[in-house]
């Protein structure tokens, strides 16, 4: 019985038992329904060991969505208790609990994937490329951050989640002071998680240097690609620190180093340090992708070439680099001194240089432009506005002494939402509206979707402008409770009317998503918005091996230049395809991370020492494994282009 | 300059006075110096970026009025404009002009912040130890050689020298009137300079997230002139039973507790971590001479008597 014990949420409810009955009744659904229709042998050939980097986008869209709705819930939460002064909805720990899994699951299990799922389906499209530089890595990656992604999803129903914070600041974060297993999950969920996205930065990177279509240099490359290029190298910088930062956090919850700890020669800023030196970029890893949406949605629908490419291409280099060099602007109140602290504003200040740079070349790609507002182009310019809110207030905080005044305050809370729900969260939105036809062959309502945008962007604007008055005004960030004489009370209320209506807004793009594959029409030709890059010049749904003819390049954006001014994308002729094989390796070595990490979770120790041999066993299996792929032959080529509509030339 | 910036100020307090029916937010309603300074700083800001903001929304306002798709000809043909030169360097040269401009001003004011206050005159700073335990802060003032648990009673006009850290988590010590935060860390001793020029009760907290009990991790601050701040301390010398190193230990056990006063600081049995720059090293018997010295010095108003 004791063995067991460890295993129950520190503090149970009855909302805590509830989710307990709703896992395991939506498990057996789901197995039950699987075995019912016979349907396992099919999930497993076609997705569960998919090396298809679109299935694998599909897969990643799929778990991102899935996240949403359960860090929404958590913000749902958190406002609703905080609506009232002195509100008893949730108490002390359940709140800290749910505001650290918030930040972890909307920046790390739902952002990040949602990105690097438009990243797999359109980068390669883009690109002119069959698949990703190393497809089996690809859904290693995939598998690993879903396994990450479970094994902090867990936390709440079996031992408790993390409580700290997501950026978990020690020593807080140790033993000392956050007894239950929480914070180990996050620590090595995480983990997991974050070797996934390395690999994928990995992947990516190679396959936007090593795949382009003959004819597209790198200035030739579409915006999109330029800024997940740009990402994908932040990301392999990035990352490693998380990794380091995270195996010494372990150590000291799970072996009682002091790294981080306050006793014998620990030191807690240097969690913070390491943590920010990743956690900054991350930042610029979520919106450089977005801003590379944006740059394709707004361009396409100003039926027009996006000005100053250039400069665009110019301002992603610098805030790369400029992204590296601000972190400690999360902590100028540590005492580092006047002059650090001058720096690093100055350095963080700078940022809104190129960030300027891309607003006004968006602004000026409408210029001269014939601008059709469709939802994609609706969230793209309701993202222009917010995020300048959010931006400038980001100037404002950069300033380090006044930073003294809003540090940890609902200020820097509306501020870093103003930026993250507009540049991100939008433009993920835009996105998955936009290459919806792409990836699944029918268009998603218009007018259900300008509903949800207009909706979505009033409730930010509700919800998260009422905290840079209360923030002024002395309310910090993470208090679960505050009393009415503060008058912190009708700001909440309005923050919390706001959030119900940014669910409402989540509720029509579900109900968009329903409504759509049921009576959109599927008679829709391969390029319904009349766009201008190559992912538009293959057929709709994608065949499994992209373009049957290699296209040929000759500028930014060739599709454009194709329909327009007659240049020739496909010249030759088919030729057989070589493709990689599918492969169960990468979802049973995340199979085996789970375990692993959960065993490390709880320190049992029998079956962490078999999953750490069984991993390595893995690879060496897969290093031994002779693969050479398959081919693709031109009558089956043939066949499948002309059942898909006739050829491409 | 100045007084632009006080017409500024009393516009700014004028609008967010009547948002919040009447009452000024607390940020923006400085009761000394230091605040004065950052609350002054950001109403600058908030100007400049109301500016940006507006320049950003007039243009994608007209933009999308006179080039949308319903106004023009359905021949129309948006034409391929690779981008502008002048166009933009002034979208580089306008932001970059902002940022140095407020560049300059944040570096002054890191400045003024950091060090004591100026404008009293060469008073000796009042020094204040400033410790948290979950979920209290003490106050050790070795000068007066009393100690408060809670509650903060400072001389107007006089500037204040707080030494923080923490028998925790990181906390961060913060009086929005009076100045900004700063971090209280268990390894190392940080430096807050405020002061206040107005008598007055005003609310302290901890501003860093440190677990179960922070949202009641409060304090009250009241400040009051010279002469009552004398008379407050021989009251307490007076009537207060002394801080023995058990009471001590007993107050650092997890929890809230009410206002507690006494004679005598935990400074004497329960020595700060070193400042900044020499953290963590609390063997002093393992150190060299040079950081014996600064032990020394470091615990100077801990061994007042």
């Amino acid at each position: 019985m004791e063995f067991f014990q460890q295993f129950a949420p520190p503090h149970p409810s009855p909302a805590i038992y509830a989710s307990m009955v709703a896992i395991v009744l939506t498990t057996v659904a789901i197995f039950g329904g699987l075995t019912y229709f016979k349907k396992w042998g099919y999930l497993w050939r076609e997705w569960l060991t998919t090396v298809d980097h679109k299935r694998i986008g599909i897969m990643y869209l799929i778990a991102a969505l899935l996240m949403l709705f359960r860090g929404f819930v958590d913000a749902l939460m958190m406002r609703a208790q905080l609506a009232m002064p002195d509100n008893q909805l949730l108490d002390a720990q359940h709140y800290n609990e749910i505001f650290t899994t918030h930040g972890v699951v909307m920046i790390l299990f739902m952002a990040m994937p949602f990105i690097i799922a438009i990243m797999n389906y359109i980068v390669p499209l883009q690109i002119g490329a069959r698949d990703v530089a190393f497809p089996r890595l690809n859904a290693l990656s995939f598998w690993l951050f879903f396994s990450g992604a479970m094994l902090f999803n867990i936390s709440f129903v079996i031992g408790g989640s993390p409580d700290a914070g997501w950026t978990s600041y020690f020593p807080l974060a140790s033993n000392e002071f956050s007894q239950h297993v929480g914070t180990n999950y996050y620590m090595f969920s995480l983990q997991i998680a974050g070797l996934g996205t390395l690999i994928s930065g990995i992947n990516f990177a190679t396959t936007i240097l090593k795949m382009r279509a003959p004819g597209m240099t790198l200035m030739k490359m579409p915006m999109f690609t330029w800024s997940s290029f740009i990402t994908n190298i932040i990301i392999v910088f990035a990352f490693p620190v998380l990794t380091v930062a995270l195996a010494m956090g372990s150590m000291d919850r799970i072996f009682g180093t002091n790294f981080f700890t306050t006793a014998d020669g620990g030191m807690d800023m240097l969690w913070a340090n390491l943590f920010w030196i990743w956690g900054h970029p991350e930042v610029y890893i979520l919106i450089l992708p977005a801003f590379g949406l944006y740059s394709e949605i707004i361009s396409t629908f100003a039926r027009r070439n996006l000005y100053g490419y250039k400069s665009m291409v110019a301002s992603m280099v610098v805030i790369c680099l400029l992204s590296f060099v601000v972190w400690a602007h999360h902590f100028y109140t540590m005492g580092q001194g006047a002059f650090a602290n001058s720096i690093f504003s100055i350095t963080t200040m700078a940022i809104a240089v190129p960030t300027g740079v891309k607003i006004f070349n968006w602004l000026f790609t409408l210029w001269k432009g014939k601008i059709t507002i469709t939802v994609p182009m609706l969230y793209s310019m309701l993202f222009i506005p917010i995020f300048t809110i959010g931006g400038v207030t980001g100037v404002m905080l950069g300033m380090s002494a006044a930073d003294y005044q809003y540090h940890n305050t609902m200020f820097l809370v509306a501020h870093f939402h103003l930026v993250i729900i507009p540049g991100v969260m939008f433009a993920l939105l835009a996105g998955l509206t936009f290459y919806w036809p792409k990836m699944f062959g029918f268009m998603l309502n218009e007018r259900i979707g300008k509903w949800a945008a207009w909706l979505l962007a009033i409730g930010t604007c509700v919800a998260f402008f009422p905290m840079f008055i209360s923030g002024l005004d002395g309310q910090a960030r993470r208090m679960y409770t505050y009393s009415e004489a503060t008058g912190f009370g009708i700001w909440n209320m309005i923050s919390f009317v706001g959030a119900l209506a940014i669910g409402v807004a989540f509720l029509l793009i579900a109900y968009n998503i329903y409504y759509s594959t049921r009576y959109a029409s599927r008679d829709i030709s391969a390029d319904p918005w009349d766009a201008r890059t190559l992912e538009w010049s293959t057929h709709t749904p994608v065949p499994v091996y992209n373009f049957a003819v290699v296209p040929q390049v000759n500028s930014d954006q060739a599709f454009w230049d194709a329909k327009k001014h007659g240049h020739v994308l496909f010249k030759d002729g088919y030729k057989d395809i070589h493709m990689p094989n599918n492969s169960g390796l990468p979802i049973i070595m995340a199979g085996i991370f789970f375990v692993w990490g959960f065993s490390f979770v709880f320190s049992l120790w029998l079956p962490a020492i078999v999953t750490t041999i069984a991993i390595f066993a893995c690879m060496a299996y897969q290093s031994f494994e002779k693969d050479d792929g398959y081919h693709i032959h031109v009558d089956t080529i043939e066949k499948t282009e002309r059942k898909l509509g006739g050829h491409k030339q | 300059m100045r007084k632009m910036k006080w017409a500024i100020l009393l516009a700014f307090f004028t609008i967010t006075s009547i948002l919040t029916g009447c009452e000024p937010l607390t940020v923006l309603d400085p009761k000394g110096p230091q605040a004065e300074r950052l609350a002054g700083d950001i109403i600058l800001s908030m100007w400049i970026m109301l500016g940006v903001v507006v320049a950003v929304f007039v243009i994608l306002i007209y933009m999308l009025v006179k080039y949308r798709a319903s106004n023009q000809s359905d021949d129309y043909e948006p034409p391929h404009i690779e981008g502008n030169a002048i166009v933009e360097a002034i979208c580089v040269g306008v932001p970059a002009l902002i940022v140095i401009f407020l560049s300059v001003v944040t570096v002054q004011s890191n400045y003024i912040v950091e060090s004591p206050v100026e404008v009293y005159e060469d008073k000796e700073p009042l020094v204040i130890y400033a410790s948290s335990s979950n979920w209290k802060w003490h106050f050790s003032y070795p000068e007066q050689d009393i100690e408060t648990v809670n509650y903060l009673y400072v001389p107007t006009n006089r500037p204040l020298e707080f030494k923080l850290y923490s028998h925790g988590p990181i906390t961060s010590f913060w009086i929005p009137q009076l100045g900004g935060q700063k971090y209280a860390m268990a390894d190392m001793t940080t430096t807050l300079h405020l002061g206040a020029d107005v008598p007055g009760e005003y609310l302290g907290r901890n501003a860093n997230f440190s677990g179960e009990g922070f949202a009641k991790n409060t304090f009250s601050v009241k400040a009051m002139n010279e002469d009552e701040f004398d008379e407050w301390v021989e009251e307490v010398k007076t009537t207060a039973e002394p801080l023995t190193e058990d009471t001590f230990n007993e107050l650092l056990e997890p929890g809230h507790l009410g206002q507690l006063t006494f004679t005598g600081t935990h400074l004497s049995f329960s020595p700060p971590p070193l400042s900044h720059g020499s953290h963590n090293d609390k063997h002093e018997d393992e150190q060299g001479a040079s950081d014996e010295q600064d032990v020394q010095d470091e615990h100077e108003h801990g061994h007042h008597e």
